[in-house]
């Protein structure tokens, strides 16, 4: 009955689309996840003010209105994301965007989330760590937003690139929650959310990308009891045997669509000696350098993670097998490392030399990524023509 | 044009140095090329100094920050000592000649954590002052030094607020990469909600974006 | 209405229910569940519940469910209600979740006035976890934190939640204290909690004092005359008036503490 009452308010007013037809603009990344996630019907922003995601809300709060969107702010990240998994429950896509410290206090209702499955979008511009740190970019909530709460990380990670992808993908966040009904995250940075360039934004239907649908978990029509079952929702079970038996379908349906879930970009991988591993905004300085190492005639190749979580394991498998060398290339001290390690250990595969090009907090160029690369090559030549001497 | 280029504007907090790169950019994605524009944000913005990093192309760009910038704005002698860094053999620095002294910034603006894309041109109601600082000594050597009195056409011809203008319409023009009507166009865009509220704005606006346009190219040929 | 009877939004299938012997929650649960009767809302409720003693209230009512925890109760209703108006929300929880870990999610909820229904146990103590120190603890008591009993020089004085909320809730709000020693009283207080919401007016927080026997090591007639003589003079009974319904001044106390209850 309340269900039904809901949608007869909705019919009442009809808003427009907020995206009709392909557009190229040119803005900045928190505009961008404004506009995605009104394109693809996202009805509720719960979010706390922390630099630098910021203008999501500013945006957000501004056009929400006019496509008969609903915002609160609240008291903190604690109340954001428990007050979007209220509107979750009551049928709603909500979601809500945070950084650094805002990503810790997320581990709560995240984690909520993960056992409860219920479909929390949460948009991460990561900023410098730890603590408050600076305002400005790292990428050092790799880890955090993978498996920050205290469970099993059944979560998905989005790590786009470009504003194009923090579009493409703050879409498909919502997707992917509601159909896996695992929260999703899309994991941008400080330069992304600021910096300001071109993509076509577009409406999703006209695409073909229907939305997966939204449903009341709650407050279904009928009197509990006697018309239908009251829905009972726990999150706290009584003995170590119960809460097993409670994950055992969690685990195996995470398990079993990460196939379907996992997503990575590949380049120049033919004949490549050396592959960089780099993911986000690093991912298309990595891209650039790559191209230009090839066409210096260094056999480079290029692989980034478009998921983080689940990470694209057999992917790098099937790369590391044909036996390149990697440089893991992050503006972290080895976050991404450290998956890449958990991706190949183990497997025989786990015999691939790894370097690394480190820089927790600081962005980081073609050119310098480069450099390395001529580096590591030219060690290589040092060290076989010693080889040679030997001989 | 070359395949790539780099630019990094600085100035004073409220002098407009971020709607300047934006303007800039926003033209050059009118044309339909690849763009980049960062503003710079968090603590550098302490002390009131404001840089922007704008890269033009016809190549998806790779990372919004770069080492080597082609184009070197500054409109204060203190964004010019914070934009050394970038400053290379191939560089051109572009600065105004005027040689402001920096203005009076209002405390709005000084440690805001982010500096709003939109700048807060409206702070800067200042006025020349005789004392012109020296340019700082640039170590590292430049390809061209030019000097467009920005300041002064702006204060004598227009008004004070739209120095930033003339900038733009001159370093524009030295870029190669966009054409003043669609530069003119997005100024407009840019400015929009301001030129709604005082249409006198529009003409002087496109008169100093025009003056910088012209100006710096009659006396120079790079 | 006999002591036997049970209200009929109670789910039968959970009874005999898991609280301690002598445990005020089965009490305020039963005036929830009055309450609910008598306005004939089942069928639009959301109740959630918080961690602690509060959480085994999840399969006791034939009424929607969610639980969470500290003090989250109170955003994750207020985001149901906002995106689904027509729901009647209630968070059910202890004084730790809505006075110490939550605190700040029902001040603000309270300066939201969002219409919700707070619904606050008040025990003296974190009974769940094993009897800790709560902002409720009463001066002098013991608890396995204050082993010598609570000293206010450390320790500071309890919390009056709702003399705390009453001196900042805006216009239409309803702010209240019972007690499980008069539960009919408590049952037409959580009544007027529940209209006010239905009326949209704004927030309703109601706490309960209550009692925990285990915790406090009390029989029977040492629990009675703890609630009714130590707590009930620390915490009047009563409904407490916001400055913004009452002209030129600050909260007072309806109620008396003797006399308030029904």
């Amino acid at each position: 009955m309340s269900g039904k009452s809901l949608k007869e308010k909705k019919e009442e007013k009809v808003y427009p689309r907020p995206v009709s037809g392909e557009k190229r603009v040119y803005m900045s990344g928190n505009e961008v996840v404004a506009w995605a996630a009104l394109a693809c019907g996202a009805e509720f922003l719960c979010g706390y003010p922390i630099t630098p995601q910021n203008e999501i809300m500013h945006f957000w709060s501004r056009l929400a209105p006019r496509y008969g969107r609903k915002f609160l702010q609240t008291e903190d990240e604690l109340s954001a994301g428990f007050a979007a998994l209220g509107g979750i429950m009551a049928g709603a896509r909500c979601f809500s965007a945070t950084a650094g410290p805002g990503t810790v206090l997320f581990q709560e209702p995240l984690a909520m989330a993960e056992m409860m499955r219920l479909p929390l979008v949460l948009v991460v511009q990561q900023r410098g760590g730890p603590s408050t740190a600076t305002v400005v970019y790292s990428q050092q909530e790799v880890f955090l937003t993978s498996f920050g709460g205290n469970g099993e990380g059944l979560r998905v990670v989005y790590a786009p690139g470009s504003h194009q992808e923090m579009y493409d993908y703050t879409i498909k966040a919502f997707t992917t929650a509601w159909q896996y009904r695992f929260p999703t995250l899309v994991l941008g940075d400080g330069y992304q959310a600021q910096m300001k360039e071109a993509l076509t934004i577009y409406d999703p239907p006209a695409r073909g990308l229907e939305a997966a649908p939204a449903f009341p978990l709650v407050g279904a029509a009928g009197l509990p009891g006697v018309d239908r079952e009251p829905a009972h929702w726990r999150n706290t079970f009584s003995v170590e045997e119960e809460l097993f038996d409670a994950l055992q379908p969690l685990i195996i349906d995470y398990y079993s669509a990460v196939p379907f879930l996992t997503e990575k970009e590949t380049g120049f991988l033919e004949g490549a000696a050396l592959v960089v591993v780099a993911h986000g905004i690093v991912g298309r300085a990595a891209r650039a350098a790559v191209g230009e190492l090839r066409e210096k005639g260094f056999p480079v190749g290029f692989f980034r993670p478009l998921t983080l979580r689940p990470f694209p394991d057999e992917d790098l498998r099937k790369i590391t097998a044909a036996g390149p060398r990697l440089l893991v290339v992050e503006s972290a001290w080895g976050q991404l490392n450290k998956l890449v390690r958990m991706a190949l250990g183990g497997t025989g595969a786990g015999r691939a030399e790894i370097y690394t090009y480190l820089r927790p907090g600081l962005g980081i160029t073609a050119a310098e990524i480069v450099q390395e690369a001529e580096n590591i090559f030219r060690g290589y030549a040092e060290q076989e023509a010693g080889e040679g001497n030997n001989v | 044009m070359a395949l790539e280029k780099r630019i990094a504007l600085g100035g004073e907090g409220g002098q407009g140095v971020q709607s300047a790169a934006d303007i800039l950019a926003q033209a050059a994605f009118e044309e339909g090329r690849e763009v980049l524009y960062i503003p710079n944000f968090g603590i550098e913005q302490r002390g009131g100094v404001s840089l922007a990093f704008v890269q033009i192309g016809e190549k998806p760009i790779g990372s919004p920050k770069f080492k080597q910038a082609d184009l070197i704005v500054a409109l204060s002698v203190r964004s010019l000592e914070r934009l050394e860094p970038y400053t290379g053999a191939e560089s051109t620095i572009l600065y105004d000649s005027s040689l402001l002294a920096p203005p009076e910034v209002a405390d709005a603006v000084v440690g805001r954590q982010v500096y709003n894309t939109h700048a807060p041109e409206a702070f800067a109601e200042r006025q020349l002052t005789d004392q012109k600082q020296a340019i700082p000594e640039i170590t590292t050597g430049v390809k061209h030094m030019l000097g467009l009195p920005a300041g002064e056409i702006a204060q004598n011809q227009l008004h004070p607020r739209v120095s930033n203008i003339v900038i733009l319409g001159a370093l524009a023009r030295l870029t190669e990469a966009v054409q003043l009507n669609s530069l003119e166009k997005a100024l407009l865009k840019r400015l929009a909600s301001k030129l709604e509220r005082d249409p006198a704005l529009k003409p002087l606006n496109l008169k100093a974006l025009r003056l910088g346009w012209e100006t710096l190219h009659q006396q120079v040929s790079v | 209405m006999s002591e036997i009877s049970m209200p009929l939004c109670w789910r039968r299938e959970t009874k005999p229910h898991q609280f301690c012997p002598g445990c005020g929650h089965g009490l305020i649960l039963k005036a929830l569940g009055m309450a609910v009767d008598r306005l004939q809302i089942a069928d639009k409720v959301l109740f959630g519940c918080d961690i602690g003693c509060s959480l085994l209230a999840w399969d006791f009512f034939n009424l929607d469910t969610v639980r969470t925890h500290h003090g989250r109760t109170v955003p994750l209703i207020v985001g149901a209600k906002r995106v689904r108006p027509e729901l009647v929300g209630i968070a059910y929880m202890g004084d730790g979740g809505a006075y110490a870990i939550g605190a700040q999610h029902l001040v603000n909820a309270t300066m939201r006035n969002d219409k919700v229904m707070v619904v606050i146990v008040n025990n003296t103590t974190y009974a769940m976890t094993g009897g800790q120190l709560a902002p409720t603890t009463l001066p002098g008591q013991k608890t396995e934190t204050s082993p010598a009993g609570r000293r206010t020089e450390r320790e500071g004085f309890p919390l009056r939640g709702p003399e705390m909320l009453a001196a900042i809730a805006p216009p239409g709000s309803y702010v209240a204290r019972g007690s499980v020693s008069r539960v009919r009283r408590l049952a037409r207080l959580l009544e007027k909690g529940l209209e006010n919401q239905l009326q949209g007016r704004g927030i309703s927080v109601v706490e309960a004092l209550s009692t925990c026997p285990t915790n406090w090591r009390t029989n029977a007639e040492d629990t009675w005359k703890f609630l009714e003589k130590e707590m009930t003079d620390y915490f009047p009974l009563g409904e407490f008036v916001s400055p913004h319904d009452r002209a030129g001044g600050a909260p007072k106390v309806n109620g008396n503490s003797r006399k308030g209850g029904g």
